[in-house]
């Protein structure tokens, strides 16, 4: 027998320990004080009264009529708002991704460009868009066409969830799509299969890691957005965002508006499992 | 005499300036097993891409059966491919793989699941129905692959270097696994390769090929013993090629010396290559052979000794069971019809056709 077979493997030596702890350091300072910390207060006024007694009454508030309505009408726009973004970029991402290298990313950067912009902008320009006396209809009138009245309707705050979340749906339905070897879809080919059969039996299914991570990023978004309908929808149309937003502004009712955000979270919650159950891999999370 | 399953005239495809195929004619009979052998970029996966229907040629004619079948797409042609890294559908279990085909052309239930069974039997793989291809080493996701296409019962199956990515000796069982696989099934075999053991191991028929032009078409002993070109016959093998003058008939001058040979039909006095394959050069005791030389390099190979040896300013590969120690003086020996003459490009324009540049 050799001398010192059973010696342990020389251990990674603390200095550098050390080290990685301490980079990790700032990232673990932001995490606590922007996300940890502000969540436990929502859980902190959601479950108490102004007296800072324990109450669910903040939560049950959900099943108030206007509450409820503001709720299911969310769930609605940011359902059809999801299925039209997934309808218009699944063909968009499969163009994209037979494109050459080269061509690939210069309509990735069309789709990102406005992205660069700032998401108020973009949709404060729906609005001028948009409004009664607005672009669209002065080209309409001009060209004595039937005017557009759809600002200050929930199909104006569709358009603008389907505007700006569409490049979420895109890129990891693309990024899905490009990992799908073309031999795999050109052995679908070879055994017989038509188009359509090699979309339904072999792209499709393959690419559900991107259908998945794309409708998380849009969903989620849209549910909780206050801003498209305010500026889309007028004060009319109150979303479930609106109304947190304004127990916490207007009403400055802390309480009120954390319990409902709990809510809230229980349905982003639901859609993560479902997201988890569909992509074991977790290959279409990331971007 | 058996038919011809399948024409291929005056195929020429470029992609932008590059040619990748050059007005070939090929044909390959039913029943035959045909190698297509070259470096990359010769144009062999090109030449089975269109068979397969995956790629269009510019200009030419494929004909299968007779049939013109050059616009035709690939879930119409009745041959199945075996791809590059073995391209399963990795969200089906291999039983559902092995289905694909079959489900598409509405087969009963009943029918597939036989098929499934045989299939595996026939690849060594019984009780594999459920596993996922992931889960699979590639030798196994080679023979599912092989599998797959098989139970369509394709007139031709195209394998594209399916042996590429497996290890050696795993490589060699699947080359004997192939052979059987095609005389129990009766199908054409049309195999892509870059790797020349692979090719005359295997091959009725080779196709050798280089920059897009066909250098050589024949039997595996064919490619090896009588290389057309120099090309080929670097190409199959080690060999030594000098650059020779053929006398006359049946006589040629390699490096001063004369060197009796059974070709004729070259001329008198004309430049020629000869090729002389290193297991073909006799090493004797020194004033005893056609030239003389020196030891200079001595490898141990296994099965034989490698070894160079300068003579007359060339370096003489020699593959020999005898060993002679660096330093040696020998004589060179190698008998008449172990010496193979080849036309030298006479331009050129040729030399670009025949050689790789």
């Amino acid at each position: 027998m050799h001398k010192g077979t059973n010696k342990k493997p020389a251990e990674t030596p603390g200095i550098v320990y050390f080290n990685q702890t301490l980079m990790t350091a700032p990232y673990l300072v932001w995490a606590l004080a922007f996300i940890i910390i502000p969540l436990l207060m929502i859980f902190y006024y959601g479950l108490t009264d102004k007296t800072g007694a324990f109450t669910l009454e903040n939560v049950i508030a959900i099943t108030t009529a206007q509450h409820s309505k503001a709720l299911w009408l969310a769930l609605l726009l940011s359902l059809i708002s999801t299925a039209l973004c997934l309808l218009l970029a699944y063909p968009l991402a499969m163009i994209l991704a037979k494109r050459s290298v080269s061509q690939q990313s210069f309509i990735v950067l069309i789709f990102i460009l406005p992205m660069w912009m700032n998401f108020l902008l973009r949709t404060l320009a729906w609005q001028t868009l948009l409004e009664k006396t607005g672009v669209i209809n002065s080209v309409l009138t001009f060209l004595h066409l039937p005017t557009l009245n759809i600002i200050n309707t929930p199909a104006a705050i569709i358009l603008g969830m389907v505007y700006n979340f569409l490049p979420f749906m895109v890129l990891p339905l693309y990024n899905s799509l490009t990992k799908i070897d073309p031999n795999v879809v050109n052995a679908a080919y070879d055994l017989g299969a038509n188009g359509t059969q090699t979309f339904l039996r072999v792209i499709f299914p393959l690419s559900i890691p991107g259908v998945i991570s794309g409708i998380t990023m849009v969903f989620v978004p849209a549910l909780t957005t206050f801003v498209i309908s305010n500026l889309l929808g007028g004060s009319k149309i109150l979303l479930i965002g609106n109304v947190i937003e304004q127990e916490f502004t207007q009403a400055s009712n802390w309480n009120l508006g954390s319990g409902l955000s709990i809510v809230l979270m229980i349905f982003i919650i639901l859609n993560m499992v479902l997201t988890g159950i569909f992509d074991k891999n977790g290959e279409g999370t990331a971007l | 005499m058996s038919t011809r399953l399948i024409d291929l005239s005056h195929i020429t495809k470029s992609y932008g300036d590059n040619t990748v195929l050059d007005d070939m004619n090929l044909y390959i009979r039913e029943n035959e097993f045909l190698t297509l052998l070259g470096p990359s970029g010769c144009g062999k996966t090109t030449t089975l891409r269109i068979i397969g229907g995956f790629e269009k040629p510019d200009q030419g004619v494929v004909l299968f059966n007779g049939q013109d079948i050059t616009n035709l797409p690939p879930n119409k042609r009745q041959l199945n491919t075996v791809f590059q890294k073995y391209a399963l559908f990795p969200h089906m279990t291999i039983a559902e793989n092995i289905a694909f085909g079959l489900k598409i052309r509405g087969k009963t239930k009943a029918y597939i699941n036989d098929k499934i069974k045989y299939a595996l039997k026939l690849v060594n793989l019984d009780g594999f129905e459920n596993r996922m291809p992931d889960s699979l080493s590639g030798g196994q996701q080679q023979r599912v692959a092989i599998a797959r296409a098989i139970v369509n019962e394709p007139k031709l199956l195209l394998l594209d270097e399916p042996l590429g990515a497996l290890d050696l000796k795993l490589r060699q069982d699947m080359q004997y696994e192939l052979i059987r696989l095609k005389n129990e099934l009766g199908i054409t075999f049309i195999y892509v390769t870059h790797d020349q053991e692979e090719a005359l191991t295997m091959s009725d028929t080779i196709v050798v090929m280089n920059q897009g032009y066909i250098q050589q078409i024949g039997t595996p002993e064919k490619i090896y013993n009588e290389p057309e070109n120099a090309f080929v016959a670097d190409f199959i093998g080690d060999s030594n090629i000098i650059a020779s003058t053929m006398i006359r008939d049946e006589l040629v001058e390699i490096l001063g010396a004369r060197f009796a040979c059974v070709d004729k039909g070259f001329g008198t006095d004309q430049p020629v290559d000869v090729v002389i394959r290193p297991e073909d050069v006799d090493l004797v005791k020194p004033g005893e052979g056609t030239l003389d030389g020196v030891v200079t390099h001595l490898i141990f190979k296994g099965v034989h000794y490698e070894m160079e040896v300068t003579a007359n300013g060339f370096e003489w590969l020699v593959h020999s069971t005898d060993m002679f120690p660096v330093g040696t003086k020998v004589g060179i020996r190698v008998d008449p019809f172990d010496i193979q003459i080849m036309n030298k490009p006479s331009s050129e324009d040729e030399e670009a056709v025949a050689l790789d540049a």
